[in-house]
């Protein structure tokens, strides 16, 4: 197979041609951006470097914060490669066109080589110091004068046609409970079968939420290597969260009908459909062919910084900085969040919750449980929505304003050549 | 439609819909099973639909999803209270009081 070749070089000359001859045309007017990559929405980020310059860089996002101007940022003073590396993605993300940091001036993040990283990739980029710029009032009134320059300058963002190919979608959830796995779970996995289908790349996550299904996951795999490469990933989770004494299960999973952390597991894998497993992918990896990749969230070697991920955003983030255009979160609960940078489509799974928070969900998963659709309509919904907020449609998130983002420590060695069999070939193009 | 056999070999059955205890509750049209409801329970919760063993498997979508830690009767709620996991230990608000510095574990 030499899927993505095709595709790959077709694309950098702006015609969308995918590896099954198979064109499903989005958009003629996305954004292109110098790299190449290109974005469904058009955002400018302020990033704070450390907790210190959080306030400054929020103060400068606030007039801006419905102007597509997202915030995010990093707290820790301690420099660490892997957020380093997943604020070089983010900032870099084909849905973002300029980049303002905000470093207060003594942290340990290496400022100068995210900012030159940013430049590299053709998008306006520039550093305010708090330390060096006369303090809290005039780094802000400096930020926002630069904001305003960098929307101006965005205005002209070249345009050009988006294929589904071309489209990276990953999925998570939060907030589940017993309809999850039964409703919203297997009808993103039918969007995910089509989407795959048309060649784009659709990612799912968290090996933590795995635990029971390696094996079955493993046959999946487009190689045995893969398969094994698999199994170990869930493996390495079941041992992270063992010593850590507590696995991916939050009380109201259990409120919801949920009992043990392979139950869960199983609601949560069926989000990935029934596509053959192209590969295994770590943080701010972007797959370079079409298919279906499993994002290995749980960091490597001993236990250290405790849990892999906090909450549901910072896996967000992980999806986002592997090149997402749009996630598909599944919730039972009822989780409200949204996303800094790409879209979040919420597909509720659970009918009561759908009627007691409607405008924070955009599908209606629950209703196979009341006789109003089947798994397959609600997967062609699905489906049609991903495009459709590829278009520029805004989710119930964004309208609401949610621009959630949480980025902690992690440590990860990069993934080996097994790791993703069907790049052979794709490397030239991709 | 009042609850959902994952699949054949499963011996729970989903509640589709909330449960009042004593209701009859069947799956499949009714053509597959029926049984009457032990407790009152909500939409997601699962229900025994065969008598279960000390030890034995809960299987749902056809896989084990733990272990049985009594015997079940049909009808029955089958939850954090009759089954474990086989991996890790599920934790609860209850347990949180430990972190509150009150009653201790379960």
């Amino acid at each position: 197979m030499t899927p993505g070749l095709a595709g790959g070089m077709a694309a950098a000359r702006g015609v969308p041609i995918s590896r099954h001859g198979v064109l499903r045309m989005i958009r003629h007017d996305a954004f292109v951006r110098a790299d190449g990559r290109k974005g469904i929405r058009n955002t400018i980020v302020v990033v704070y470097l450390v907790e210190c310059a959080h306030h400054v860089a929020r103060e400068i996002q606030l007039p801006f914060r419905e102007a597509d101007v997202h915030l995010i940022g990093f707290g820790g003073c301690f420099p660490n490669e892997y957020s380093f590396r997943m604020l070089e993605s983010l900032c870099t993300h084909p849905n973002v066109g300029a980049a303002l940091l905000v470093s207060l001036g003594c942290e340990g993040f290496n400022r100068g080589g995210l900012l030159r990283a940013v430049r590299a990739s053709g998008r306006p980029a520039d550093v305010v110091v708090i330390q060096e710029r006369g303090g809290t009032r005039s780094t802000i009134e400096q930020g926002r004068r630069w904001v305003e320059e960098a929307r101006r300058a965005l205005e002209d963002t070249p345009r050009g046609p988006l294929a589904a190919h071309e489209l990276v979608v990953g999925t998570v959830c939060g907030g589940s409970d017993g309809t999850s796995g039964i409703t919203a779970n297997p009808a993103i996995g039918r969007a995910f079968d089509r989407l795959v289908a048309e060649d784009a790349v659709c990612i799912f996550e968290e090996t933590g939420e795995l635990i029971g299904c390696e094996q079955i996951m493993a046959d999946r795999a487009v190689t045995p290597d893969l398969g094994r490469i698999l199994v170990e990933s869930v493996a390495k989770a079941a041992r992270y969260y063992t010593v850590l004494g507590h696995g991916s299960f939050a009380p109201g999973n259990a409120d919801g009908g949920l009992t043990t952390q392979e139950e869960k597991s199983m609601g949560a894998y069926s989000k990935s459909g029934c596509a053959p497993i192209s590969g295994l992918i770590k943080p701010g990896d972007v797959p370079r062919a079409g298919g279906l990749y499993l994002l290995d969230v749980v960091p490597d070697g001993e236990v250290r910084f405790g849990f892999p991920n906090t909450s549901d955003n910072a896996e967000i983030a992980e999806l986002i900085a592997c090149g997402s255009h749009v996630t598909l979160f599944s919730t039972g609960r009822g989780s409200v969040v949204g996303s800094a940078i790409s879209p979040v489509i919420k597909v509720c799974a659970n009918p009561e919750t759908y009627r007691n928070l409607a405008e924070d969900m955009d599908v209606d998963a629950g209703r196979i449980l009341e006789g109003r659709g089947s798994l397959d309509d609600v997967g062609a919904e699905i489906h049609r929505l991903v495009l459709d907020v590829a278009r520029g449609r805004r989710t119930a998130s964004e309208t609401l304003g949610h621009q959630e983002f949480v980025l902690g420590y992690k440590h990860f060695e990069p993934v080996g050549p097994a790791c993703h069999p069907t790049y052979a070939g794709a490397a030239a193009g991709g | 439609m009042h609850a959902i056999h994952l699949s054949p070999s499963d011996n729970i059955v989903v509640l589709a819909r909330r449960g009042e205890a004593g209701d009859m509750i069947q799956w499949g049209d009714g053509a597959e099973g029926s049984l009457r409801l032990a407790s009152t329970l909500g939409l997601g919760h699962k229900v025994a639909c065969r008598r279960i063993g000390t030890g034995e498997k809960i299987l749902k979508y056809g896989v084990s999803i733990g272990s049985a830690t009594r015997d079940i009767e049909p009808g029955e709620h089958v939850h954090l209270h009759n089954m474990k996991s086989d991996y890790l230990p599920t934790y609860t608000l209850e347990h949180g009081r430990l972190f509150g510095g009150g009653a201790g574990a379960h």
